[in-house]
């Protein structure tokens, strides 16, 4: 509550209840101008969007549900599931490595973040798409047994395998440093209680560090895989047919440019924002040991458009 | 000759010694922490353990559940090390499943709680001894209900952590301690991150524990628990310990200077 000082000419009686002064709000002349501005933009582009003949929204309706383009997305999302599944497995495990005592797993495990986060994602994807220039065949061979088996490198590195294993590799050095992150916000005595109760060190992470840990690693591994549902549009470098290869190859035909990244564009926001939804449940769920009691609604509203308040806990 | 039978023969361990240290070295670098420590605590016994902060009085109880490796000396916890075998007088460091083993009859009750936070009250008794000990649920949580009972917090069963106070978090902590059916129990300063009328509840359930023959080893600032509960006082400081005895004894009538000066500060 803001007071008004009493304004020395009107000589406002001392004894006059606080309850009865008036309280004059302070006057936001900048975000009334704000307001103006914010405003004007929304119109200029809504008439925009509305007006211009070249956005050609007919033809954008018409390929929404286009079945190439349903077959792109469904690639888009396989692509994507499967790479975070790995991803998630590969950066637990290099997490766990990165905390381990062992001082070779520690830098083994650094090495690997420094690398596959360092290089970009399009420059991992078109070096595994081109192993065979490496490495002609892949075998196993044991001495003295012979050849278990030899394939071409061609035969099995694929678009699509190359795409998964150079996408999951990238992504997993940047969930490794999210896990690791949470690891270390578990506090120490919470490791040492469960050892003294005589859980073994698999035991404690498994049932103690990682679920708390948890918490902390959700909301960034949610726009983790947000981010990377958007990375996979890389891969139509190297001719995997999601959605983005999908519409690019429709519009080469027909040169409807605008209305299939339009529809594109539309896909992948849809996919993001029920995305959002399925990340504010995970949220609730490792948050229910502090969970304060707000309207569900306006939680996931403010989810989904990002303003998170007081969301971290001591 | 197992390896505790060996042990109690060559260090010449009383029967009834449920913590035995010998010479006890620890420390941190080039920081010796504990310069020597030679203390028997009896079964059914309660030691309370007084000091400065830094003395290595927690060092030393962290030490009894090989929280932290001895530097040097020997510490048996009835009559065996707790991370080696003692097998034709070399020391083996076990491995991981029977210092478990060893560790979850050292029950340790921590000075910030250190409750499981994502875990009910409930979950918290029964982790432990399902994980551990192959307990069914069933039973575990029957018991879990007891020690709740005996600690005076049956209606919290369903509760998390941050929802109790510290003395009720501490006498849940003391709880789930229990729940493993220790040998003996190690508190490391239990109501030091209590507010002043809170220290009492838990006091008492410690009280209790006492008199139900528990064996004990209090490091505390409470003077008045150890003079009530305690069979014996340690008073440690630098490292060392500087005088024991019973403790209305030594409280009353301090030998060394520096007991005296402690004990005036703190009395």
């Amino acid at each position: 509550m803001s007071l008004v000082e009493p304004k020395k000419t009107t000589g406002l009686p001392l004894d006059l209840p606080v309850e009865e002064l008036i309280v004059v709000p302070r006057r936001r002349y900048g975000i009334w101008i704000g307001i103006a501005i914010a405003m004007l933009f929304a119109f200029f582009i809504g008439k925009a969007f509305a007006t211009n003949p070249a956005f050609d929204w007919a033809t954008a309706a018409n390929y929404l549900f286009h079945p190439s383009i349903m077959r792109g997305l469904g690639k888009t999302l396989l692509l994507t599931v499967v790479i975070m599944a790995a991803a998630i497995v590969i950066g637990t495990i290099v997490a766990i490595m990165r905390v381990s005592p062992s001082a070779v797993l520690q830098t083994f495990a650094s090495a690997y973040v420094w690398f596959f986060r360092g290089v970009p994602a399009l420059i991992q994807l078109i070096f595994w798409f081109n192993l065979s220039l490496l490495f002609r065949t892949v075998s196993l061979s044991i001495p003295g047994v012979g050849t278990i088996f030899s394939v071409n490198t061609n035969d099995f590195m694929t678009p699509f395998v190359s795409a998964v294993v150079a996408l999951s590799l990238c992504e997993a050095g940047y969930l490794a440093e999210i896990i690791r992150a949470g690891i270390k916000s578990v506090p120490h005595g919470q490791f040492e209680a469960a050892s003294g109760l005589g859980m073994s060190y698999r035991q404690i992470l498994r049932r103690i560090i990682l679920p708390q840990a948890m918490r902390f690693i959700v909301p960034p591994t949610g726009n983790e895989a947000i981010s990377l549902l958007k990375m996979t549009s890389l891969v139509t470098f190297i001719a995997v047919d999601d959605l983005f290869y999908t519409a690019q190859s429709i519009y080469a035909r027909t040169f409807e440019t605008i209305p299939l990244l339009i529809v594109v564009a539309f896909w992948y926001l849809f996919v993001v924002t029920v995305m959002s939804i399925g990340q504010h449940f995970l949220e609730r769920y490792y948050g229910r040991s502090d969970r304060r009691q707000e309207n569900p609604l306006i939680r996931l509203l403010q989810s989904l458009l990002g303003s998170r308040k007081g969301r971290v806990q001591s | 000759m197992t390896s505790q039978a060996e042990s109690r023969a060559r260090f010449g361990v009383p029967a009834d010694a449920m913590v035995f240290a010998r010479s006890v070295r620890k420390s941190f670098g080039s920081l010796d922490v504990l310069k020597g420590i030679d203390l028997t605590v009896p079964k059914g016994s309660v030691a309370c353990i007084i000091g400065p902060s830094g003395s290595g009085k927690s060092t030393f109880l962290r030490c009894i559940n090989h929280l932290e490796q001895l530097t040097g000396g020997v510490l048996l916890v009835d009559g065996e090390f707790v991370g080696y075998d003692l097998r034709d007088g070399k020391l083996y460091e076990v491995k991981d499943s029977l210092l478990c083993k060893r560790r979850a009859d050292i029950g340790m009750v921590f000075q910030s709680f250190n409750l499981f936070s994502h875990m009910t009250v409930m979950e918290n008794l029964i982790e432990a001894p399902m994980r551990v000990r192959g307990v069914s649920v069933a039973e575990a949580k029957a018991s879990a209900e007891v020690l709740l009972a005996r600690v005076g917090l049956s209606e919290k069963a369903n509760r998390y952590p941050r929802e109790l106070s510290g003395g009720q978090q501490q006498r849940v902590a003391i709880a789930r301690a229990l729940a493993m059916n220790p040998k003996v129990l190690l508190f490391d300063e239990p109501t030091s991150a209590l507010d002043p009328e809170l220290v009492g509840e838990v006091l008492q359930v410690m009280r209790d524990l006492a008199e139900s023959g528990m064996t004990m080893v209090v490091v505390t600032h409470e003077i008045g628990f150890a003079r009530e509960v305690g069979d014996d006082l340690i008073f440690m400081d630098e490292g060392v310990i500087v005088e024991r005895g019973e403790p209305r004894e030594v409280i009353a009538n301090p030998q060394s200077a520096r007991t005296r000066e402690f004990l005036s500060r703190v009395l």
